[in-house]
């Protein structure tokens, strides 16, 4: 008999957990990810001759409520045909009695891993943010709300396509309202499973106390806010003791401020943020689509809403927005002056 | 769609068909089917039981080999797993428990541990299991509990590979093995080993490597299920393992 090492054992341990894909049209090839719900593998649909994703429910389907948490999910994504969220292609029952979902194999990186990389301007990571707003807005107008927005949640492609993933605590506003949840008091960057919704280094005051009834819109608002801050900063809004806090319940705690060490942060998008995060839903942009538009002010060099900038500010920003005509306006007035003094000398 | 291949065991359902416990034949009065149960607890646990009783007890070789013979074959000889009730916990508790009070007991008794000159000894593979341990980090005396479910979990895993290969074997279809034993026993674990690589190594397309390794991943699960079907004793006691172990159920 041989001897099995530790590290093969506990590989071993995956292979045997690998799902029983007999009977069915998937090949499995390999396991790609895993999360609180379930696991993804990377799976070939031998009909049509290309790769997949496989998520498999992580515990059995004994579980009934992990079961249509699955399914529900793969409901969920079906309904939300949009480019930055991963398409579901099938879904059903596997032979040894785990539910399943197949979408769309994503290339890419998690935003996390990528958003700080060599090259990424300020205005490439800002058009990053504003496909995940198109994405959200899109879920919202159909009535999908996320609840767990986060880095590790967003993939980027390499040809910069962006995709919102895991729709597994999503809340569906035509649904019946849920009872309110606890918090799972998890480490921060645990997803929440069963009872559990969101990540509370991520999640609005709302989310965190547990008023699932509360939890509107205006959470993912919130969560795209943090993402921002994240996005500008490479750091989560909350260091890892108050990400805690807020997984035990308490609420209204204030998010880092932006320090000076995060460099010379753009005071209006520093505003934006803040006004994505305030506490109070009534005080954020009133939809994912207004957050977007101050986005596209800054880009453009328009007036950001949630910034009231001074004088100078003001001046300094038409400044930066009109540079080329102003330049163009202030040489042709001096070289009118010029021309009238010698004008005059002469 | 149909199966991309076979090997004839009950593989697309969901769990084994139930196979009697080994667990309750070794609380048979038929001997015979007490002396099969017993056989296979033997065979899954004295591993596990014999580097317990090395590191849990800090007894020497020569001394946990008696050990070791000596509480299976009392096992074999008395009722020793009889007052197994698998309300109170999993066999696997019970029969470290046991082991527990049996070492603690020998090494009270005059005689410590030596084996009557009269038992029979069993065909155990010591020295292997003594080189397995040489090859160990040594475990936390503090969490021996933890040690001796690792050994059990190593234990089953390594007969039911050496099952896989029997089978393999037998029915003739040696590839499924060797690829299984090349792609999830053998690879280093930095080689960057494709499913390609793999096809060109063994010569064959690549689609029959995935259809391969997908027979074998399969095949292993079963043997896997099914060795623990045999060593529990309630089909509750094996959901929980299974689920424990694989994080599967029903």
């Amino acid at each position: 008999m041989r001897w099995l090492s530790d590290r093969t054992v506990a590989h071993l341990k995956h292979v045997a957990e690998w799902p029983d894909l007999a009977e069915t049209k998937y090949a499995l090839l390999e396991e790609i990810g895993r999360g609180g719900m379930g696991t993804i593998y990377l799976a070939e649909d031998r009909v049509l001759g290309r790769r997949v994703a496989l998520k498999v429910v992580s515990t059995g389907a004994s579980d009934p409520a992990a079961a249509a948490r699955m399914l529900r999910e793969a409901r969920v994504i079906a309904r939300l045909e949009h480019p930055g969220i991963v398409p579901v292609h099938d879904a059903g029952t596997l032979p040894d009695g785990r539910m399943f979902y197949a979408m769309k194999r994503v290339d890419g990186h998690r935003l996390d891993e990528v958003a700080l990389g060599d090259g990424a301007t300020l205005a490439d990571r800002l058009r990053v943010f504003q496909k995940i707003c198109e994405a959200v807005a899109f879920a919202h107008a159909h009535g999908v709300i996320h609840r767990d927005l986060k880095p590790d949640n967003v993939m980027v492609g390499p040809f910069g396509e962006v995709l919102v993933m895991d729709w597994g605590v999503a809340k569906v506003l035509e649904e019946a309202a849920e009872p309110p949840a606890p918090i799972h008091p998890g480490p921060p960057s645990a997803t929440a499973e069963g009872t559990v919704l969101g990540t509370p280094a991520y999640m609005s005051p709302e989310q965190a106390a547990g008023r699932a009834d509360r939890v509107g819109p205006a959470a993912d608002v919130y969560s795209l806010g943090a993402i921002l801050q994240f996005l500008l900063t490479g750091r989560a809004p909350f260091d890892e003791e108050t990400a805690l806090r807020r997984a035990r319940g308490e609420a209204g705690l204030p998010p880092q401020p932006f320090r000076r060490r995060d460099g010379k942060l753009p005071t209006p998008l520093a505003a934006l943020a803040g006004k994505a995060m305030a506490t109070d839903p009534a005080d954020r942009y009133a939809s994912v689509e207004e957050l977007a538009a101050d986005v596209a002010r800054y880009l453009d060099g328009g007036h950001v809403l949630a910034h009231r900038e001074t004088v100078r500010e003001k001046a300094a920003r038409v400044f930066a927005r009109y540079r080329t005509p102003i330049l163009l306006i202030a040489a042709y007035l001096l070289m009118r002056t010029l021309l009238f003094l010698y004008s005059r000398r002469s | 769609m149909a199966r991309d291949t076979d090997m004839g065991g009950p593989g697309g359902g969901r769990f084994p068909a139930t196979r009697h416990s080994a667990v309750l034949a070794a609380q048979s009065p038929d001997l015979i089917e007490r002396e099969r149960g017993l056989a296979i607890l033997l065979e899954t646990y004295w591993r596990p039981a014999y580097k317990y009783v090395r590191i849990r007890f800090g007894e020497s070789n020569e001394d946990a080999k008696d050990l070791t013979q000596s509480f299976f074959v009392r096992a074999l000889e008395k009722d020793f797993f009889d007052g197994y009730d698998s309300e109170k916990g999993s066999f696997r508790t019970y029969l470290r428990t046991c082991l527990d009070r049996f070492v603690a007991n020998e090494k009270k008794a005059a005689g410590r541990a030596k084996r009557s000159p009269g038992a029979p000894l069993l065909p155990l593979d010591f020295d292997g299991a003594e080189g397995e341990l040489s090859q160990q980090d040594p475990p936390d005396p503090a969490s021996m509990e933890q040690y001796f479910h690792a050994e059990w979990v190593r234990s089953l895993f390594a007969l039911s590979v050496e099952r896989l290969r029997e089978e393999c074997a037998r029915r003739g279809k040696d590839l499924p093995y060797l690829l299984f034993e090349r792609y999830e026993l053998d690879r280093d674990p930095d080689e960057k080993l494709t499913y390609e690589r793999l096809a060109e190594e063994f010569q064959i397309p690549a689609t029959q490597v995935t259809n391969f390794l997908a027979l074998a991943r399969r095949e292993f699960r079963r043997i896997v299920l099914e060795r623990l079907r045999e060593i529990t004793a309630t089909d509750r006691e094996f959901r929980e393992e299974a689920r424990s172990l694989l994080g599967v159920s029903e």
